[in-house]
């Protein structure tokens, strides 16, 4: 059969697949042809820096053919030997039983009756639903649609995320610059033309642009970084490990101890005001509180003293010198510091205390002079090429938790108003009561903040204990904190139905009852903009080009599995409100009215673009001035860049930044108001003794301390265990007598302490748990410092169904604390965990 | 004619592996009748990467080397293999016929660079073709090529002197991975690493950076000099291995020191101290 070539995007690149007799042989990346619109060009000076015509593909998306046809993938419905929904459950041996293959019509069977039974007989918020993010990508099939609409039409107990990869920001920054609708982060727009022209120095905070900053956007920032060198800015690293990107281009790297960031914040503070180089202008007129801020660096507060380089560098462990230095090179040239905004967050913001080092952040770019010529936050200096931001597409969450709302006669609304956190989801099932503060993301305004959220609520607001849980995907052991919860959850009475529904075995699937087999992406239709979430990330791009792409079905999906809008589809049919559900559409004509409502018709027909599969969005004319982010800000004007999230835009407060004074707040009015007495989120942003991680109480059982940052070869769990061809790259696994072992980086210092050698089979443990990993040794390590990546997706404890058991499959989540950011500010913290290490003998 | 060739500049290699994917991606389980068989699911190398890591804490880094086939002129793969498996198409691609190497064990051990494989299940030597089955389709580079994010990999013909890669070529500043083999590589690297001796100046009385400290290596074939940075740190790279140097630090008021390294690695000499 001859050869198709069909169009489809993956999460990090849109693609050609090849399709020969019904498989799928190779999957490249869209090169354009003579008809597509010719790239943008930046003149800066003397030279011109002009993109390739094509994408570069994240490495992950390079591994999707494995992925897909991959070995681990669920094959057909199964339900758990054990578990018999009109007997004996057997809630104890989820995790130790085996599985039997079932039929479709089984698996509905059992899925409808059990809705039915625990509607009857505990009400509609005693099932509780949450999906994965980014396993594949898309906008309607993507996971704010089909999980989404049918679960809010139902009525459910939503679990509610925390902004689980900015945490600081979203809990610390809010206050000091806004932005709240942005989740805390600044927009970026027009920023690298703005870098090219201006900027001399790339200040890298806690990132690692060339592994973690593409995300959606794949590897096309990595050129862009590339042509800063060129011109000869210098990137200063500052990061407990020589990551990727520093080891490579980096100019110098510093290495704090992890949660140790906001002490050295706070001294170069201290050299620009005793140095007095910092702008007077725009903190006199653009900022609130900075006199008290400077009292309190230089130590006039009552009881203060003063935060010099030398009092950090004790703290942060480094040199004093490097500290003088780096600020002063910071004062004295036009720097970018690339951290606060989305393709730059990550590291430092998810330790404890993070809102202190996130707010800091905003001060020191405060103390520059935010929005000044080449003086901005550029994340990962990897966001914000020329683009066309006039031209109407959509994100998967421009509409919330229903992609289909947003062409739909009808957005499904949740009748449900319990609500549980998915940091706390194992208490919520567990306890009798669980509480918490804030409404997970908090985008519509501060207040959310504030919100005391309980579950379950009182039955006469329509609470119920939850006794089911509907699992999309199943990531959390990889990924939350102190995830030896989860087994204990999972194996808990209180949890009366587990149901998973995955297209891979990951780490929570064995201890599912029922189990339902899912296609991948290329096994379903959508359509879609590169890189493009929507919602509160609108319009944060950094790929080289706008496109958008049809997504084609490429092959029928894999042994039994169907789409997650299949599966819901027919539970609807069967529980009553399929019409309302599909309100007569196929995916066929969803993907046709959401064509019909972007700008696409202006430029070709429906037919058109499917016969293309994708069109390159047409990119500004040459000498197009793009409005730059906080620049309005920073000269007093308007906000006129396209970040239409912005609720001030078109309102009298359109020149301020989005705190209740409007200036960016070294003294947050909010938390005056609101927390006036919080000692772990005070209303100033300041350095606070970690509580876990270097010179926290735990040090003395457990002297190192571990960070788990974004990984490099898998976009979270949806790469690793799925590909071999993964294992085989040494920085990703390492086999070991036939076993593909995580990897645990650490220094020769404190390898040779405990006898260990490169490659050897080391054990990682605290009071939470242990990993078995191989170590690899090595002087990108801060000594007292190990690094394991975050999401190993293999849950494989040497005794299965026992939590607290050895695993061996590389879930260092297992170690991390449960305890969040600081008590009123319930985010995750990931890398800075006490634990010891030791050679593991088979 | 075409002549086809690869510039790999190492400089701007990040390690993403992209190249190594994409080649299985493009060869793993597929059939290319006429120019090569199936590379396994697993364990196929025809390009891979190999990681230096250089230097001590905290001044250390990292290279990434892609190896692959490099396509020689007088390749021993094809001198040695008596059976007429190995040929060199006139674009310059040696290629290994399927057919006529099946069992041919000993193809694998020609190659001094080491970049032939045996395919244990098909019982049969492969290497990197430069995909030339899209060439032959008019593509305009390799898989490896066309998936490098940052430009490390630049594919073209010599005989086009308007090409980047003629350009790269002539710039002078590429060189096969081990210029001794002589055997007319076509895949010439850029900066492929060889030893740095660096270190970090301080003023031992004002406990700050040196920057600005007068830096000058001795060695051999005479002398280099630099100054120390604005962090103090100074480094010199790209020096021959197994050489002993010395280093003299000077600076105005200050004590002149004096060190030796021995590029028998990356050397960095720590904190120097400068007394007045």
């Amino acid at each position: 059969m001859a050869e198709k070539i069909l169009t489809s995007c993956a999460i990090g690149g849109p693609v050609f697949v090849h399709v020969d007799d019904g498989r799928i042989t190779k999957i490249r990346p869209i090169v354009f042809d003579e008809n597509d619109p010719q790239p943008w060009t930046i003149e800066a000076r003397g030279k011109k820096f002009t993109p390739p015509r094509q994408f570069s593909l994240g490495s992950y998306v390079v591994t999707q053919k494995s992925r897909i046809y991959s070995e681990n993938r669920i094959k057909y419905p199964m339900k758990r030997v054990d578990f018999d929904p009109n007997g004996e459950r057997n809630p104890q041996n989820r995790g130790k039983s085996g599985y039997a293959r079932i039929s479709w019509d089984e698996a509905f069977d059992i899925l409808e009756s059990e809705i039915r039974r625990i509607h009857a007989t505990y009400g509609k918020a005693a099932i509780a639903a949450c999906t994965s993010s980014h396993a594949d990508f898309g906008l309607l099939q993507y996971k704010m649609g089909p999980f989404g609409r049918f679960w809010n039409m139902l009525g459910y107990t939503q679990i509610l995320d925390n902004p689980d990869s900015w945490e600081g920001w979203h809990w610390g920054a809010t206050h000091a610059w806004g932005y709240y609708w942005k989740l805390g982060i600044s927009d970026n727009f027009g920023m690298l033309e703005e870098a090219l022209k201006h900027t001399e120095l790339l200040v890298m905070w806690g990132v690692d642009p060339n592994t973690s900053a593409g995300g959606y956007n794949g590897q096309d920032g990595c050129r862009w970084r590339w042509w800063c060198k060129e011109l000869g800015m210098k990137m200063v690293f500052i990061d407990p490990w020589c990551n990727f990107t520093a080891a490579t281009w980096a100019d110098k790297w510093i290495a704090p101890y992890p949660a140790t960031d906001a002490a050295m914040a706070e001294a170069i503070a201290y050299v620009w005001i005793t140095e007095d180089t910092y702008d007077h202008w725009f903190v006199e007129n653009k900022t609130l509180g900075f006199e008290e801020f400077k009292k309190h660096i230089l130590g006039e507060e009552e009881g203060g003293f003063p935060r010099t380089p030398e009092w950090a560098a004790e703290i942060c462990g480094v040199n004093a010198r490097d500290i003088y230095v780096l600020a002063r090179e910071w004062a004295s040239k036009k720097t970018m510091l690339c951290t606060g905004s989305i393709y730059g967050v990550s590291g430092a913001c998810r330790q404890p205390y993070a809102t202190e080092w996130a707010r800091l952040m905003v001060y020191l770019l405060a103390m520059r002079g935010l929005g000044a010529d080449g003086c901005n936050t550029w994340g990962g200096a990897s966001m914000a090429p020329p683009m066309d931001m006039d031209f109407r597409f959509f994100g998967y969450s421009d509409n919330g938790w229903d992609a289909f709302g947003i062409v739909a006669e009808e957005t499904a609304q949740n009748s449900v108003k319990q609500k549980a956190y998915r940091l706390l989801l194992p208490e919520c099932i567990m306890n009798e009561k669980t509480e918490w503060i804030g409404e997970g993301f908090c985008g519509n305004s501060l207040e959310q903040q504030l919100t005391r959220q309980v579950c379950p609520l009182p039955p006469e607001e329509g609470g119920a204990p939850i006794k089911m849980l509907y699992r999309q995907g199943g990531s959390f052991i990889s990924t939350m904190t102190d995830t030896n919860r989860w087994p204990r959850m999972f194996q808990h009475p209180n949890l009366e139905f587990f149901v998973t529904a995955d297209i891979h075995w990951q780490s929570e699937t064995k201890f599912a009852d029922l189990i339902l087999p899912i296609c991948s992406g290329f096994e379903k239709k959508d359509i879609c903009e590169l890189g493009a979430p929507g919602g509160y990330g609108a319009n944060d791009m950094g790929a080289n080009y706008r496109v958008i792409i049809y997504m084609n079905k490429c092959i029928e999906p894999l042994w039994e599995s169907k789409s997650d809008y299949d599966i819901y589809c027919e539970l609807a049919k069967r529980l009553g409100f399929y019409d309302r559900y599909t309100e007569g559409n196929t995916i066929e004509d969803w993907i046709r009215k959401v064509y019909n409502k972007s700008s696409m018709p202006e430029y070709m027909s429906f037919e058109e673009f499917k016969e293309k599969g994708y069109f390159v969005v047409p990119p500004p004319p040459p000498g197009t001035k793009a409005a730059v982010s906080n620049k309005w800000y920073y000269e007093d004007r308007e906000c006129d860049v396209p970040d239409h999230k912005n609720p001030l835009k078109g309102t009298e407060r359109a020149k301020m930044m989005g705190t209740p004074s409007g200036k960016i707040e070294f003294v947050s009015t909010f938390l005056q108001e609101h927390f006036p007495d919080d000692k772990e989120r005070p209303v100033m942003g300041q350095f606070l003794p970690p509580w876990e991680g270097k010179g926290s109480p735990l040090e003395e059982k457990y002297p190192l301390v571990l960070m788990t940052p974004h990984m490099r070869f898998s976009y979270h769990t949806h790469f690793d265990n799925k590909s071999p061809w993964l294992d085989e790259i040494p920085a990703h696994r390492v086999v070991k007598d036939g076993y593909a072992y995580w990897i645990v980086r650490l220094h020769k210092v404190d390898a040779e302490a405990r006898g260990i050698k490169n490659g050897d089979l080391v054990k990682l443990y605290n009071d939470r748990g242990a990993v078995l990993c191989v170590a690899h040794v090595t002087e990108r390590m801060k000594p007292g410092v190990l690094m394991s990546y975050q999401a190993g997706a293999k849950y494989d404890p040497l005794e299965p169904g026992k939590p607290g058991s050895i695993d061996r499959g590389g879930c260092v989540n297992l170690l991390s604390p449960a305890r969040m950011v600081s008590k009123n500010a319930p985010g995750m913290v990931s890398n800075s965990i006490n634990v010891e290490i030791e050679r593991w003998e088979v | 004619m075409s002549r086809y060739a690869i510039a790999i500049d190492v400089n701007k290699c990040v390690g993403c592996y992209n190249c190594f994917l994409t080649c299985r991606d493009e060869f793993a389980g597929n059939n290319y009748p006429g120019y090569s068989a199936p590379q396994p699911m697993s364990g196929g190398n025809w390009i891979t990467i190999k990681e230096i890591e250089r230097g001590s804490f905290p001044h250390v880094k990292v290279n990434y080397v892609p190896l692959t086939c490099s396509h020689c002129d007088s390749a021993n793969c094809v001198k040695l293999d008596q059976t007429g498996a190995v040929y060199r198409r006139p674009d310059g691609i040696v290629m290994i016929d399927p057919e006529k190497a099946k069992g041919n064990k000993a193809i694998v051990n020609t190659c001094p660079y080491r970049r032939i494989e045996w395919n244990e299940e098909l019982q049969l030597p492969q290497k990197c073709t430069m995909c030339a089955h899209l060439l032959d389709k008019g593509e305009r580079e390799p898989r490896c090529v066309e998936t490098c994010p940052s430009g490390a990999l630049v594919f073209g013909d010599l005989d086009d002197p308007e090409s980047e890669i003629s350009k790269l070529y002539a710039s002078g500043n590429y060189a096969p991975l081990n210029p001794d083999y002589d055997m007319g590589e076509k895949v010439l690297y850029k900066d492929v690493p060889k030893k740095f001796v660096a270190g970090t100046v301080i003023y031992s009385d004002i406990d700050e950076v040196a920057s600005g400290a007068k830096v000058t290596l001795t060695g051999p074939d005479g002398e280099m000099t630099t100054v120390a940075n604005g962090f103090g740190d100074f480094e010199f790279e790209g020096l021959p291995d197994n050489v002993t140097y010395t280093v003299q630090i000077e600076a105005p008021g200050y004590q002149k020191v004096t060190l030796t390294a021995k590029t028998s690695k990356d050397v960095y000499l720590g904190e120097i101290m400068l007394f007045k």
